[in-house]
């Protein structure tokens, strides 16, 4: 039923369904169109972003997104893919879910995603002058990092 | 930061409130723009106490990583502990002993109903009323006692690990449990008399901050302060873990989605954890307390989730394993950072007396937010 509906909105998308939850593998560029479908589609209607996270694949990013339905509970994960490591973009969804705007920013704090469109854009927990990405794979910090 | 307050161009005042500040519950640091004693905005600064759980984690095994959970929403360690248990379980297929499962229970709600004491007496600061503190810190007490006979501490436990508990449940533990629900049970009434009828409570908290049901979809609420707004929401009940299955209780919910209203769901989850309590702690089964498990533990390749209801809501563990001793990345969704992001959307318009009232209905732990 709802696989067959993300089969017309994310055409590109891959589906699988080996999880315990249902997941959406879509490219970063097609995010924007299949979020505003996935909120306001009459078999979606994804109203509750539970959470916001970024994974640092080394070769590339991935945003994960994981959905509920408060009528209907459904739900779903959805994980764009950013291939662009050097400089990962990706459209933000804050003004269809106002939740995302604190998760973007703290996907931006410590993965560095950017997110376009963003109305504020900043650092959430490190200071503005901070060098770098922690959570990111290849990121070191000599001085403050405890390697266990 | 503190070089930002002064004036705008149109003449509102900027003002800092924490990190350090007793309303702030913590090292929370708001900017807020004012227009006379009217909040136009507010915009949290965190980071005070981040620890980068997360990295952390990513170096510790799944067996370790339980006692660095205890420190996120500290005022609910069993339950994050429990978060973190059932998410290996999950991944590994390990069936929890049935004594296990009925201890963690009764443990989360006890956690629970200290979590929610604490809430009690510190609105009831916060709002100016300073005896009922003394009145939950009197039962909250009880509480910690049973929790350090049997967990060995009063507030980071890390007694639930992956498989079970740690150890067993102290002799008296039952008993003193028991004691502790009746002698609860007759002061719940004082604790209505005392603030919930009171005219002034009342008045500092009816119809300030409201927030509506899609509002508190959109943001992504969950917990008390989802429920207030009439969001059905309680993961005990959506996708029960352990035997919560079994038990019978209610979901507190409320619809006005006022001050009072959240402190009203608090208050009636407090009666529903009593109850849960009830209907296990006489038929606690014999048996294992811990299932058996290999010494090095191993989530196998994939993504693995699980949400657990913490005294403040829907509380996410996502882990990504690449089939290694530790996760390759995880993510603790907590209900507090999402609660937070609220709180311009409900200030905003009111007096800056009713931001008190307000942050304190929200139940912000700053750890929890920041991580």
């Amino acid at each position: 039923m709802l696989k067959d509906i993300l089969t017309t909105i994310a055409p590109t998308g891959t589906i699988d369904e080996t999880g315990e939850i249902l997941s959406l593998t879509i490219d970063a560029k097609d995010w924007r169109e299949v979020a505003v479908q996935l909120r306001y589609h009459e078999g979606c209607k994804f109203d509750y972003l539970f959470c916001v996270t970024a994974v640092d694949w080394k070769t590339h990013f991935t945003m994960v997104y994981h959905f509920d339905a408060t009528e209907g509970r459904q739900r779903l994960v959805v994980k764009a893919k950013i291939n662009d490591r050097t400089n990962p973009e990706i459209e933000t969804v804050c003004d269809i879910w106002r939740t995302a705007e604190l998760h973007e920013r703290e996907a931006y704090d410590l993965m560095g995603i950017k997110f376009l469109n963003h109305p504020d854009l900043r650092r959430l927990f490190l200071t503005d002058e901070w060098v770098g990405y922690p959570l990111r794979k290849d990121y070191d910090d000599p001085i403050n990092m405890i390697k266990l | 930061m503190f070089e930002e307050v002064g004036r705008t161009e149109t003449g509102d005042l900027i003002i800092n409130i924490g990190p350090q500040h007793p309303a702030t519950h913590g090292v929370l640091h708001l900017v807020i723009t004012l227009n006379g004693e009217t909040v136009k905005k507010i915009e949290p600064h965190l980071g005070y106490i981040h620890r980068s759980i997360e990295k952390m984690c990513e170096s510790l095994t799944y067996r370790q990583y339980i006692y660095v959970t205890s420190r996120m929403d500290y005022l609910s360690s069993h339950i994050n502990n429990h978060a973190c248990a059932l998410v290996v379980e999950k991944g590994l297929q390990i069936e929890v002993p049935q004594r296990a499962q009925y201890i963690r229970v009764i443990l989360d709600e006890l956690n629970r109903i200290a979590s929610h004491l604490l809430w009690w007496g510190a609105i009831a600061m916060d709002v100016g009323a300073i005896t009922p503190f003394f009145h939950a810190f009197r039962e909250r007490e009880l509480i910690t006692d049973i929790m350090e006979e049997t967990c060995g501490a009063r507030l980071t436990m890390n007694f639930m690990v992956p498989g079970g508990t740690m150890m067993d449940i102290h002799p008296d533990f039952v008993k003193k449990t028991k004691a502790f629900l009746n002698f609860f049970k007759s002061k719940l009434p004082e604790y209505h008399e005392l603030v919930t009828g009171n005219v002034i409570f009342k008045g500092r908290l009816e119809d300030v901050g409201v927030l509506s049901k899609e509002d508190a979809i959109s943001y992504g609420t969950s917990g008390p302060v989802a429920r207030a707004s009439g969001v059905s929401c309680d993961v005990r009940k959506l996708y029960p873990y352990d035997v919560y299955s079994q038990i019978n209780f209610e979901e507190a919910i409320e619809t006005k989605g006022d001050c009072y209203a959240r402190y009203k769901v608090r208050m009636k989850e407090l009666e529903e954890s009593i109850r849960i309590i009830e209907q296990l702690i006489d038929n606690i089964p014999e048996g294992e307390f811990q299932a058996k498990t290999k010494a090095v533990l191993k989530l196998p390749k994939g993504e693995y989730m699980t949400r657990v209801e913490t005294a403040r809501g829907d509380l996410g563990v996502y882990i990504t394993s690449e089939g290694g001793t530790t996760p390759y990345r995880i993510k603790f969704r907590s209900p507090g950072f999402s609660n937070l992001s609220a709180l311009d959307h409900m200030v905003r318009g009111s007096k800056i007396g009713d931001m008190v009232a307000i942050m304190g209905t929200l139940d912000l732990v700053i750890p929890d937010i920041d991580r």
